[in-house]
């Protein structure tokens, strides 16, 4: 009852670091030296081991899943005449939006200088990477003949054509692929000095020369830092519009068709909120895991959790006035296909799917206007949990609801995903976690160059003022 | 101009050692004021003031301008030249320079020619990749990535004098001084 001093939380944050971006009693060599550890010294836990079986075992469905779709044909999806679009194109949105909040956290918050990013941005980036990696087979299957996906780039051929410019579709795969390529240049250059110090540290010499090489010979020259940073603030700044270009692309490839249900102006923001909400949940859903696996509650503090879970309310806001726009739309136009497809969506076929997201993305983050939810780590991580799945049913809806009633009832059908759609959905799980495991034993989670800013005896440039 | 360029054979350069950003900051007023004017310091976090003590100058964003103004031109040359000079067809009339559906692709293509050139860039200015360095043979150095911060005077600098610079080093306030052999 009493609002007492913002008390225990103990067995979270031991210490009194719970609203730091950092604990205090940390110097330069122990925050290099507590992270380094975890990659070079502290042995494999068990965890990581099982963890990794399972997650390659997915791997296997993955592999599996894509082999019978090439003998078969795209016929053994669940997609046909009205609905061509299916798991596959829901799929890659949902995880190309989890991308999302890597860029996000690194680039945007880098930009706006908050310093509590620091510990969080280099598995954000790394998961934002995992993610899209996943997100492109999708995609590249879908096309049906994926050895001749390589039309989609405009290249010198001998039928002298080139992709249709025009498509929103081939505005995809420009977007993507830009997103891809920038993402993975922002994660290895933020891991260049981190891969320095893992080469000084390491003991073994296959893995000093491996780490070496890696590091490309940094040496923490003061003319390479300058050089350095101002590569990153500026990789920052051109990041920052690419993550929102890049939803607003993926909006555009329903945007600009002409079914109801997706022919809105609203969609490029709506999307590009939608993506970075369900990107900090899955941050959250990554996060409170490894900090506890790792002792890492020094460096990802509550501070971060708790941010984090503002994020998710402020983006979840946003995406709730979506969905209560869509509605209004339909309703305003008074255009009897974009009213049916409303109606549709709450009582039709798949209702179920319509009002399970509602209760996922809109109602569960209200629970976040609550300090003492936002403190308990056992509650972010479930909220988290249903915002994903929510997520995923947003992006349900908007392709199967719409595509499966148009315009003409003659043409209508239902669509429902069969095993081989579902096998390549957990498939891209097992790569996203595979990969997610070897990242965090081969690399440092955290960024340690950064977090040696943190440090306040020795903080080099006073930043945080400009 | 002799004695400089006796030891330049023997010896790359003086490396010290130092405990503190605000040591070495010390330090390299120190060897400035010894008339040393091409040093070079190691520091394992980024620190403006450092890079800005040593007077470094950095042409980085004109690069990337440049990048992404060319990734500009080749994004939109391409969908124009298919458009309408390769293979131009119409559509109902419709304009074949329909340069709105143009503006996605061209602005992917600037931001990713200019992150290249950024990423590329740096490590070119940098003179990045390059395995090996001299002052990797000094065994401090390998604090240089955890909590040490190093000033190096080297050879191509023109006061450079192994032995003098050893000694104005070694009264900066160094924790060691080495010499950095010449590979």
């Amino acid at each position: 009852m009493s609002h007492a001093p913002q008390a225990p939380q103990a067995p979270q944050t031991p210490g009194p670091g719970g609203d730091k971006v950092i604990a205090p009693g940390h110097t330069l060599a122990t925050v290099s030296d507590k992270i380094t550890k975890i990659v070079l010294t502290r042995a494999t836990p068990r965890g990581w081991y099982l963890g990794f079986a399972g997650s390659f075992l997915l791997v296997m469905v993955l592999m599996v899943s894509i082999g019978k779709l090439l003998v078969s044909g795209i016929g053994v999806w669940g997609v046909n005449v009205p609905v061509g679009w299916g798991l596959a194109i829901i799929n890659m949105v949902w995880w190309i939006g989890i991308g999302h909040a890597g860029t996000l956290i690194s680039a945007i918050l880098l930009l706006f200088r908050q310093e509590w990013r620091t510990s969080i941005n280099r598995f954000a980036e790394a998961m934002t990477l995992f993610a899209v990696a996943c997100a492109v087979v999708f995609p590249s299957l879908h096309v049906g003949r994926p050895w001749l996906a390589y039309w989609l780039l405009p290249y010198p051929n001998t039928m002298s054509l080139f992709p249709q410019f025009r498509s929103p579709l081939e505005w995809d795969v420009f977007a993507i692929s830009t997103y891809g390529t920038v993402s993975a240049l922002f994660w290895y250059v933020g891991l260049i000095p981190d891969l320095a110090a893992l080469r000084d540290r390491a003991k073994s010499k296959p893995w000093k020369i491996a780490y070496g090489i890696l590091a490309m010979g940094w040496r923490g020259a003061a003319r390479h830092w300058e050089r350095y940073e101002t590569a990153y603030l500026l990789l920052a700044g051109l990041a920052t519009p690419l993550v929102i270009s890049v939803h607003t692309v993926v909006s555009f490839d329903f945007a600009v068709g002409n079914v109801p249900g997706w022919h809105a102006t609203i969609f490029p923001p709506y999307f590009v909120a939608g993506a970075i909400y369900s990107g900090f949940a899955m941050v959250l859903t990554l996060a409170i895991p490894l900090r506890k696996i790792y002792g890492l509650q020094d460096f990802i503090t509550l501070r971060h959790l708790q941010n984090m879970a503002k994020i998710v309310l402020a983006t979840g806001l946003i995406v709730a006035y979506g969905y209560a726009m869509e509605a209004f739309f339909a309703w305003y136009s008074a255009n009897p296909y974009e009213e049916s497809m409303l109606v549709n969506r709450m009582t039709g076929p798949y209702w179920w799917a319509y009002w399970t997201l509602l209760l996922c993305n809109v109602l569960t983050p209200q629970l976040l206007w609550s300090k003492k939810i936002r403190s308990s780590v056992v509650a972010l991580f479930v909220i988290a949990l249903v915002v994903n799945v929510g997520m995923w049913l947003e992006r349900f809806v908007i392709v199967v609801t719409s595509l499966s009633r148009d315009f003409l009832p003659s043409s209508w059908d239902t669509y429902t995903p069969t095993r081989w759609d579902w096998g390549l959905y957990i498939g891209t799980f097992g790569l996203f976690l595979s990969l997610l495991f070897l990242f965090i034993r081969f690399l440092p989670m955290i960024s340690i160059f950064e977090m040696r800013t943190l440090v306040p005896t020795e903080g080099g440039d006073e930043e945080g003022h400009g | 101009m002799s004695a400089p360029h006796r030891h330049a054979h023997r010896c790359f350069g003086v490396l010290a050692q130092y405990t503190s950003g605000a040591e070495l900051l010390a330090a390299i007023e120190h060897g400035q004021r010894h008339g040393y004017t091409n040093m070079e310091a190691y520091t394992p976090l980024p620190m403006h003031e450092v890079s800005h003590a040593l007077g470094h100058e950095n042409d980085l964003p004109k690069y990337v301008l440049a990048g992404g103004l060319l990734g500009a031109t080749v994004g939109f040359g391409m969908q124009y030249y298919a458009a309408v000079i390769h293979y131009p067809l119409n559509v109902g009339g419709r304009p074949l320079n329909s340069w709105p559906s143009f503006i996605p692709i061209t602005f992917e293509l600037t931001i990713l020619f200019a992150s290249l050139t950024a990423v590329l860039g740096m490590l070119a200015l940098n003179g990045l990749p390059r395995p090996h360095h001299p002052v990797f043979s000094v065994p401090e150095f390998e604090q240089a990535s955890r909590d040490r911060f190093f000033l190096l005077v080297p050879h191509y600098d023109p006061r450079f004098d192994a032995d003098e610079s050893a000694r104005v080093l070694r009264a900066s306030g160094a924790l060691s001084v080495s010499e950095v052999p010449h590979p």
